[in-house]
């Protein structure tokens, strides 16, 4: 994830996506650190949520279309499988910007440098359509929706920021010498 | 000491196990592990992590620290479930660990969160780390313990330390009798309700007050376990003697208990009078539905599951066997002890000189399973108790998200023993009370 600016089309969810929408207890047979496995739960990414959602990767694809989630309050609360974050990295999410994030997604998400998990200033699920694209910048904090060109502001990423800019939990101890460097 | 500010009981764990005099929320400090908790769906790709980036050759940081339970996918054809406990098998051989409760061998223990306190390993004043994230429940004992992914788990498994934000705490007062009828699963989706799912985000939820002093070491888990579900990083009680009874039966390891300063600062305080406290029940699709059973009883129902770490310890089951003696369950009542200590205990706990075993058989219930997660969320498609169309279930597990059971078109009411039981009889939500 070193791209800060990025375009894409949204996917765009509500509040309360728990882990469970986010990927169903049945594939947590599969083991992320498995390169094929790891590809494979990106390909159930958001299978659980209800069918009143079109749907996320489409028919014979292993990918979304979509690269940036919009949501509302307490994102990926429940479960702390790291499975979560994980199908949605490898189904191709770069980020997931929500009102509010559940803590121990939130963790999840930085420890592994899958996507970039932003909050909005505003309740942005009300006011973005799934479908419509976006830019995303990260070097200013700003979501801008490219239709009409509406600018909304993000929120940094606070105590987070250097462990997300070191790429993650094992380089962010490297870099600050909590743990020896790789040989 | 009077120098420093007052800290609370999670702040104190948390600032002894980093090593620094003063632990203020929103801190972000190293705190070191006691013990790490993995099962078979968390733990190959913990151990994973640990070996892609400290080496295949790498040792962990702590053989007694490592604590590894299989309570997930065990009863099950699923080929790749199989390979996971293989993974978890081959590791635990080569890193010749003492804590490994194997399936199909008489280590088998089940449910994690209940075999890791039943076992010894739960001490108060300690740091637990699990990649599961009801290793809240263990907060029951007076130990800080939190719910982390893989990542970190495999950084702890190599280091035996993780960086950590220290949490503001949320006091909840509880004072008086619970009404007859009335447990503590009642409690936590009362204040679940009045909180909501996120109300005690990044928090800790730290209980106390004479209703607590009370109940149960496996009442008080109860509690705990269900922090997670208002989004706490950890629920606390501070260990009493009850606690320490409890703690010492089980484990010859010294520990430091630890209690918060009186008069602590903290970010919230709820006070419930227990007597206001009736049996309810959380709703489709999320644990903070609250609605007293009462109001609920015209909602038929198609299944009764009683289970997991929050609503299958013995004391659940006892609970559930009280409602059932001499009645017959209108519905299908699947039945899951969490650990082999408790299927132990169906045989051998009576209630007027019948075993529970007895009691439930007699009242029609399906054979109990054999101790593991079952249906509490789902599982692979051969798991016993599995939803697989719109049932209407009343579960005393802790979620009830959407398809958290299996099917996406089933509903799932949670709910205390006493209550499940209730409305197995009846086959509609039912308040215990109209049998005690």
């Amino acid at each position: 994830m070193n791209e800060r600016i990025v375009e894409s089309r949204v996917y765009v969810l509500e509040d309360n996506i728990d882990t469970d929408q986010i990927i169903p207890a049945c594939y947590l047979n599969l083991v992320p650190t498995i390169e094929a496995e790891y590809a494979k739960l990106g390909s159930y990414a958001l299978c659980g949520l209800p069918e009143t959602y079109p749907p996320f990767i489409a028919e014979n694809q292993t990918k979304t279309e979509y690269g940036i989630i919009v949501a509302g309050r307490n994102f990926g609360c429940g479960s702390s499988r790291e499975h979560a974050p994980i199908a949605l990295g490898a189904a191709g999410v770069l980020a997931v910007v929500a009102e509010s994030f559940a803590r121990i997604f939130f963790r999840n998400v930085i420890a592994t440098g899958e996507l970039f998990p932003i909050m909005s200033e505003k309740r942005l699920c009300d006011l973005l359509t799934t479908g419509e694209t976006v830019r995303l910048d990260l070097e200013r904090y700003e979501l801008t929706s490219l239709g009409d060109d509406t600018v909304f502001s993000l929120k940094n990423l606070g105590a987070a920021a250097p462990v997300i800019a070191a790429g993650g939990l094992f380089a962010y101890a490297r870099q600050t010498g909590m743990i020896p460097a790789h040989k | 000491m009077t120098d420093l500010p007052k800290m609370t009981l999670t702040e104190k764990i948390m600032a002894r196990a980093a090593g620094v005099a003063l632990a203020r929320p929103d801190d972000n400090i190293w705190v070191k592990a006691d013990i790490l908790l993995t099962h078979d769906v968390c733990g190959p790709g913990t151990i994973g992590v640990f070996e892609r980036e400290f080496g295949r050759d790498a040792r962990v940081w702590s053989r007694e620290g490592v604590v590894i339970i299989p309570d997930h996918y065990i009863f099950t054809a699923d080929e790749k479930a199989h390979r996971n406990i293989d993974t978890l098998r081959e590791f635990v051989s080569r890193q010749d660990l003492p804590h490994y409760y194997d399936p199909g061998t008489p280590d088998y223990r089940g449910v994690c969160h209940v075999a890791l306190p039943q076992e010894g390993h739960v001490r108060p004043g300690e740091v637990i780390f699990g990649t599961d994230s009801h290793t809240c429940t263990h907060g029951a004992l007076g130990a800080f313990a939190t719910g982390i992914g893989n990542t970190d788990a495999g950084f702890v498994m190599g280091t035996g330390r993780l960086l950590l934000k220290v949490p503001p705490t949320l006091r909840f007062l509880l004072d008086g009798e619970l009404q007859n009828g009335v447990m503590a699963k009642d409690i936590i989706l009362r204040i679940i309700g009045d909180i909501g799912v996120d109300g005690a985000n990044y928090c800790a939820m730290e209980f106390s007050g004479s209703t607590i002093d009370g109940l149960s070491i496996e009442e008080r888990m109860t509690i705990c376990n269900m922090a997670i579900e208002a989004g706490a990083k950890n629920g606390i009680m501070a260990a009493d003697t009850k606690a320490e009874n409890y703690v010492r039966r089980r484990t010859r390891r010294p520990y430091t208990r630890v209690a918060g300063d009186p008069g602590a600062e903290v970010a919230g305080e709820h006070r419930y009078a227990a007597e206001t406290l009736v049996p309810c029940v959380a709703g489709p699709h999320l644990p903070s539905n609250y609605m007293p059973v009462a109001e609920g009883r015209d909602i038929t129902i198609d299944r009764v599951y009683i289970g997991s770490c929050t609503g299958g310890k013995l004391t659940d089951f006892k609970a559930a066997a009280r409602i059932l003696a001499g009645h017959k369950v209108a519905v299908d009542t699947y039945l899951v002890p969490a650990t082999a200590e408790v299927a132990r205990g169906l045989a051998t706990e009576t209630i007027d000189g019948k075993p529970l075993k007895t009691i439930f058989a007699e009242a029609g219930c399906l054979d109990p399973a054999p101790p593991s997660c079952a249906a509490c969320l789902g599982g692979p498609t051969d798991t016993f108790g599995r939803t697989r169309g719109s049932e209407t279930v009343v579960s005393t597990t802790n979620r009830n998200f959407i398809g958290r059971m299996g099917s996406k078109q089933s509903s799932i009411y949670l709910a205390s023993p006493l209550t499940a039981a209730a409305s197995a009889v009846r086959g509609r939500l039912t308040d215990p009370r109209d049998f005690i």
